[in-house]
């Protein structure tokens, strides 16, 4: 039995422990073939075993049973020539399914040629078990450790009545086929069938195949089969790793290191010289080896190559790849098979980035739409913003603490941290932004200025640790497509609440008299005040509704971030570029600008996974060239806004 | 026509001067070292930090208020001029360090072994051993101080050519210089930059050959050595901004177009200013850090420029006085608030702890002082200066009050 297939048999053993402690049936036909055959039994031969195991397994899930048994040396044979199963302490007679006891029974051990025939025999019954949750069982166990032998048992056992059932056992045979098959031709034939393939087994199957060592020598080896000649110092094989190659092969001496040659030369310091150079001088490089020479000379210590012999040692041999499969044109297509599959991968890889790069972008523009509207309409920045954020996030936590069942707590927070951000952002306006009209700097540092002390006053009241703010439970998991593509629910929704506040956003412009007034005030103040417009009041609306979008913002990112005081700060920087390489406004520049970004910094990272700190780096880098060639953003603003 | 010498233009510039001289004097009299020690080293430290908090105030409001950018990225220059000066210091001392653990070896060690010691002691903390291409210069001072110029007079010079060339104005470039900052404060979090990431350079306030002068010593000569930068810094920036130069910076503040219209170059004006207060910020940074003995990215977060701004505009903003006045008053306010010295202020319902409360302080502050006193504390001494009745002499020429028409009629 092969070390791997000992998961089938086991799995077996414990099916008929169980169906042994029932009132075990006597099985005639069984006992018939064990008292016919008890001496093969006992001494079985791989050639001839074969018809025997075949007459066992056909009596039966006794059979089946006594067969599991023999494979994994679990069957003894006691004095009075009767076979027991032996599990641990108990101990079943073979053919009666009756408990015994005080038995002690010898051993079988046969060898591995005939468990192999035994294995291969047990999963052909068991994939031909009427009950189709067993043949589930076998392709499960057969598609963990697969064997030659399962291979053959496949080929040979009668189609599966299930279709489901049957594409699953096609496949595995086609992946064994690739493994364990000794014509190459069905083996490239197999994997022909699966080339583009993008499934974990299929790659793993393919993966053995392809596995390649490294070899040097001093001419082309004519039998192997060689994936590729490598130049040492190029991109694959650095010199060094060349050079220990050749030390690994016999093929060249140890290289004299730096510090087994200091070290060597402190061993052998005497009246304050090595090799008759004074030690203080021992500084200078030259002096060591010319002191290191002098002791090779008088034979103190081993002679080593030196930098150049290693140098002549690696420019004197060549570097091969070599695959561990001979046949080349089954490594040949394995490797188109597995381009083929990385290109599926890759592009499939790249569905799961735009994902992603979605969902951020929709946090962003959640983010920055209420900055833009400040901004587009009225001129000001809002340092707060970030802020205004951070009190929806707050908003929703205190909600929570209040109302223990998490979804209506939700639905309860959403318009609760909007009238809170509303109302913030209405008294911001009315105590100081009014007052700063026309003075856009003046107004970034006052609201500069609230900003650190909204900050301060969050920390002073719920601390510095991180609240939590959790989901419900519907909004938990992820949607999975396939091994590659999948994306947490959370990010879902937040794209459908940044939909949906696109189009409320667009509602309110285009079809309600604050978006017409709104409109009227952005294009021209004086004219829309001498139309009857109040513009203070249009501004101060305006102002509250783009810190309410903020605060229901802070909701939907304290849902999947932690809520501290400097949440809101975390976001602002990202806003800003937003609104800024979207163009002011225009919903649609921002709406542009949070996809650029999202996107952008999606694919930045995806080159490098690991650090995400150089991903931002380069794409504020990136804003900051992309402002040079559109400096009022993608969507700028025309006419004689543009110009106030 | 006569023009006036320069210190008689600006009789402020005199003033300016002569208080920093009487601090500095009472400061070293007072001090541990060279005095009667009534000043712990601690606080001559502090002291010696805000004068180039000051001087660093001073070339921002040479942008802010003199030019009319509000530059959100200072910080950056002055933390990278920290950063310059910090990796001579860290490498000579370490290399002082692993020379005299070697010299107990039996062979002396050659320079790579010494080199890769100095390189293993640096940057083991981020998992590497090897000295990255930007410490190139470290052994060397002159090098690294001509660097604590060059490297962010080259920053400012590039960002503002690409920045003005395409008139990013107003917000945009406040947003825009932010955005400089942070992507140089993120890029310097990496293990792999090369500045020992959010480790920052440390163990700065040893300075490498001066191992047997006490730092009580130390911290009044860096206090010296702060005061006259200040009084440099401040002289140049006021010889700056008096003047036909100082008249040209002004208008682009005030009307950017007009300036362009009347043939001046703008952008060539701005990039001048800009990078000059770059430099001098810079050399504020390097005089700034070996007195607090560390620095990392977390200086260079975005507030940190921003605190900037606040100083110089409580102090006033258009007046370099202004901005010396505020970064001192300020920030040795916010070192006596937040360092637990103040004594808590008890309501009958809460009691105040200044820990706690001093930003909201001085962000409600900051706002009072945007809304009702534009001018900061500096308004202060133009009302007392309207105060007394000016001594007018012939007519009024013309609507502009800079306007030099009556000296033309004149001549």
């Amino acid at each position: 039995m092969t070390h791997a297939a000992r998961p089938l048999i086991v799995l077996l053993l414990t099916v008929l422990t169980l169906l042994s402690a029932l009132p075990a049936a006597a099985n005639p036909a069984l006992r018939a073939v064990i008292a016919d055959n008890l001496d093969q039994i006992e001494r079985p031969s791989r050639t001839t075993v074969g018809p025997l195991i075949d007459q066992i397994a056909a009596t039966g899930p006794e059979g089946t049973a006594l067969l599991a048994a023999w494979a994994d040396r679990s069957l003894g044979l006691t004095d009075d020539r009767r076979l027991l199963i032996v599990d641990g302490d108990v101990m079943t007679d073979a053919a009666t399914g009756a408990p015994v006891s005080g038995a002690d029974p010898d051993m079988l051990r046969p060898n591995s040629g005939v468990r192999g025939l035994i294995e291969s025999a047990l999963v052909a019954s068991q994939i031909s078990d009427p009950d189709a949750a067993m043949r589930a069982q076998a392709l499960d166990s057969i598609a963990r450790a697969g064997t030659a032998d399962h291979l053959k048992a496949l080929r040979n056992a009668p189609p599966d009545p299930d279709p489901a059932l049957q594409a699953r056992r096609d496949r595995l045979q086609t992946l064994l086929t690739i493994q364990h098959d000794p014509d190459p031709a069905s083996r490239i034939a197999a994997i022909q069938a699966l080339s583009g393939d993008v499934g974990l087994d299929f790659r793993a199957a393919l993966n053995p195949l392809l596995v390649t060592r490294r070899i040097a020598a001093t001419d082309q080896p004519g039998d192997a089969n060689i994936a590729r000649e490598l130049t040492p110092g190029g991109d694959l094989l650095s010199r060094d790793a060349a050079y220990d190659l050749l030390k690994a092969q016999d093929l060249a001496q140890p290289r004299l290191t730096p510090a087994a040659q200091r070290d060597s030369l402190a061993a052998h310091i005497a009246d304050g010289k090595v090799g008759g150079v004074p030690v203080a001088t021992l500084g200078d490089p030259a002096a060591r080896d010319r002191a290191y020479d002098a002791l090779e000379a008088a034979g103190t210590v081993t002679p080593a190559a030196t930098e150049s012999e290693a140098q002549a040692a690696i420019d004197a041999h060549r570097y091969f790849e070599v695959y561990a499969e001979p046949d080349s044109d089954v490594t040949d297509a394995a490797r188109a098979a597995q381009r083929n599959a990385q290109l599926r991968l890759s592009a499939m890889k790249g569905i799961d980035l735009g994902l992603d790069a979605l969902s951020l972008a929709s946090i962003y523009f959640l983010a920055a739409i209420g900055l833009a509207i400040t901004f587009g309409v009225m001129r000001v920045i809002n340092m707060a913003h970030g802020e205004f954020i951070m009190m929806g996030a707050y908003t929703g936590y205190v909600t929570q603490t209040l109302i223990a069942d998490r979804t209506l707590s939700l639905i309860v927070a959403l318009p609760l941290a909007f009238a809170v951000t509303f109302a913030a952002g209405v008294v911001l306006y009315r105590l100081v932004i009014r007052h700063l009209a026309h003075r856009p700097l003046e107004t970034l540092l006052a609201t500069f200025g609230v900003s650190i002390a909204l900050q301060q006053i969050a920390k002073n009241v719920f601390g510095t640790q991180a609240r939590p703010l959790t989901s419900p439970a519907w909004l938990e998991g992820a949607i999975t497509v396939n091994d590659v593509i999948s994306i947490s629910t959370i990010r879902v929704a937040i794209f459908v609440l940044a939909l949906l506040f696109l189009g409320l956003f667009l509602f309110i412009m285009k079809r309600t008299r604050l978006g017409l007034e709104v409109r009227a005030v952005t294009q021209n103040p004086g004219m829309a005040a001498s139309m009857g417009i109040n513009p203070d009041r249009i501004a101060m609306m305006t102002f509250g509704l783009g810190s309410g979008i903020a605060g229901i913002a802070g909701v939907a990112i304290g849902l999947f971030a932690k809520v501290t005081s400097e949440l809101g700060q975390d976001y602002i920087v990202q806003s800003f570029m937003t609104v800024v390489v979207g163009g002011v406004g225009n919903i649609w520049g921002t709406l542009a600008g949070a996809g650029l970004i999202g996107v952008l910094s999606k694919v930045i990272e995806s080159f490098n996974p690991s650090n995400t700190l150089a991903a931002q780096t380069f794409m504020i880098l990136f804003i900051v060239i992309f402002i040079q060639f559109r400096p009022r953003g993608i969507i700028p603003q025309r006419g004689r806004a543009a110009e106030a | 026509m006569q023009r006036k010498p320069f210190i008689l233009q600006n009789p402020s510039t005199l003033i300016v001067l002569a208080g920093l001289a009487v601090f500095t004097v009472a400061v070293t009299a007072l001090s541990q070292a060279y005095g009667t020690g009534a000043l712990p080293t601690s606080m001559v430290k502090v002291l010696g930090k805000t004068l180039c908090l000051a001087l660093a105030a001073v070339a921002m409001d040479l942008v802010w208020g003199y030019l009319g950018i509000l530059s959100l990225g200072q910080m950056a220059f002055f933390a990278l001029g920290g950063y310059m000066i910090g990796q001579w210091l860290m490498y000579a001392r370490t290399e002082a360090i692993v020379a005299a653990s070697m010299a107990n070896n039996a062979i002396p060690p050659t320079p790579l072994e010494l080199q890769e010691g100095v390189a293993n002691q640096i940057f083991g903390v981020v998992g590497s051993a090897d000295l990255p291409l930007v410490w190139s210069f470290a052994h060397s001072l002159p090098l690294q101080m001509l660097l604590v110029l060059a490297v962010p007079g080259l920053l400012a010079l590039v960002f503002g050519w690409l920045a003005f060339r395409s008139r990013v104005n107003g917000v945009y470039l406040s947003i825009l210089t932010q955005a400089m900052t942070l992507a140089l404060a993120l890029w310097l979090f990496q293990n792999d930059s090369g500045f020992r990431g959010n480790n920052g350079l440390s163990g700065l306030q040893n300075i490498p050959g001066l191992d047997t002068v006490s730092q009580a010593r130390l911290s009044v000569w860096f206090l010296w050595a702060s005061a006259v930068a200040l009084g440099l810094g401040y002289l140049l920036a006021a010889w700056v901004v008096s003047g036909k130069f100082g008249s040209v910076i002004r208008a682009i503040r005030d009307d950017e177009t007009r300036v362009r219209f009347l043939g001046y170059p703008v952008e060539g004006f701005k990039l001048v200013v800009f990078t000059l207060a770059a430099m001098i910020t810079a050399i504020a940074g390097a005089l700034y850090y070996p007195q607090a003995g560390i620095i990392n990215p977390a200086e260079l977060a975005p507030i940190a420029s921003i605190y900037l701004a606040v100083w110089v505009a409580i102090g006033g903003r258009g007046r370099l006085y202004g901005a010396v006045i505020g970064a001192v008053v300020v920030s040795l306010l916010s070192s006596w608030f937040t360092g637990g010295r103040a004594p808590d202020l008890s309501l009958p319902f809460y009691t105040i702890k200044w820990v706690d409360w001093w930003l909201v302080a001085l962000g409600l502050s900051f706002v009072l002082v945007t809304l009702f006193a534009p001018r900061g504390i500096a308004g202060l001494f133009d009302w007392l200066g309207r105060a007394v009745s000016p001594r007018r002499q012939g007519r009024d020429l013309g609507p502009d009050h800079g306007a030099l028409q009556e000296q033309e009629a004149k001549a």
